[in-house]
């Protein structure tokens, strides 16, 4: 499995901050391709979002990252600390 | 796991912690601080509330990095970051970072240096509360990502 999670402006519009999904996707991209099938918010928020942050196990991913089982991956918006 | 690197819904002490950095080394001649407080005014309107989330683990991993590159490229004596979480006000201290160097120049870059990678490369995300009781998302700043820039070698 994998453990995906959703932050901040991300996290409300998705309505969801974490979920376990199949480890099916050898990539962040095929992931992403994935979730967009879920509709338009989903499209907009992450695959066709040109400022997607993308981190996978706690480092900055992007969308050629693999991934496999286990793995926790995470889909943000760019940060505003500090 | 990280004991240079505190995510916290607690305010600090700034004294406190600049004494703590130099406890014990005799060979520190600089200490260089820099707070950052919440502001009641951004893009034009009034904030009552600001709010921090973060990404946990991924946070702390992120902030040691950077410290740790800060301690290579300026030969740091010792330093420490504090960024606060959860709701905070108008003049409340969000974050800290405190480096101590044989010299004052290390110190004062290691501390600009460190600032500018936090705001663009640790997950945090602020979220405003406006005095109609509104909330929005604060964007990122392109002016940010440029200050990162400056330090590209």
């Amino acid at each position: 499995m994998l453990n995906v999670l959703y932050f901040a402006s991300f996290r409300e519009v998705l309505g969801q901050a974490q979920e376990q999904l199949p480890a099916d996707f050898q990539t962040v991209e095929c992931l992403l391709k994935a979730l967009a099938e879920r509709g338009e918010a989903w499209q907009h928020a992450l695959l066709n979002n040109q400022n997607l942050q993308i981190a996978v196990n706690h480092d900055v991913a992007n969308r050629n990252t693999a991934i496999k089982a286990g793995d926790e991956v995470a889909f943000f918006p760019p940060v505003t600390g500090g | 796991m990280f004991p240079h690197i505190r995510i916290c819904e607690e305010d600090f002490d700034l004294t406190a912690e600049a004494n703590k950095l130099r406890a014990g080394h005799k060979d520190i001649g600089a200490v260089v601080t820099f707070v950052g407080t919440v502001r009641d005014i951004n893009e034009g309107d009034e904030v009552s509330i600001l709010e921090l989330e973060h990404y946990p683990g991924m946070t702390e991993k992120a902030l040691e990095k950077i410290r740790l590159e800060a301690h290579q490229r300026w030969h740091l004596e010792a330093s420490h970051i504090i960024h606060r979480i959860g709701k905070m006000y108008p003049c409340d201290q969000i974050v800290m970072v405190a480096v101590a160097s044989r010299h004052r120049e290390n110190a004062f870059h290691a501390a600009h240096f460190i600032m500018d990678y936090l705001k663009t490369n640790a997950p945090f995300w602020k979220k405003e509360t406006l005095p109609d009781g509104s909330e929005r998302w604060v964007d990122a700043r392109v002016s940010d990502a440029e200050a990162h820039k400056r330090w590209d070698k």
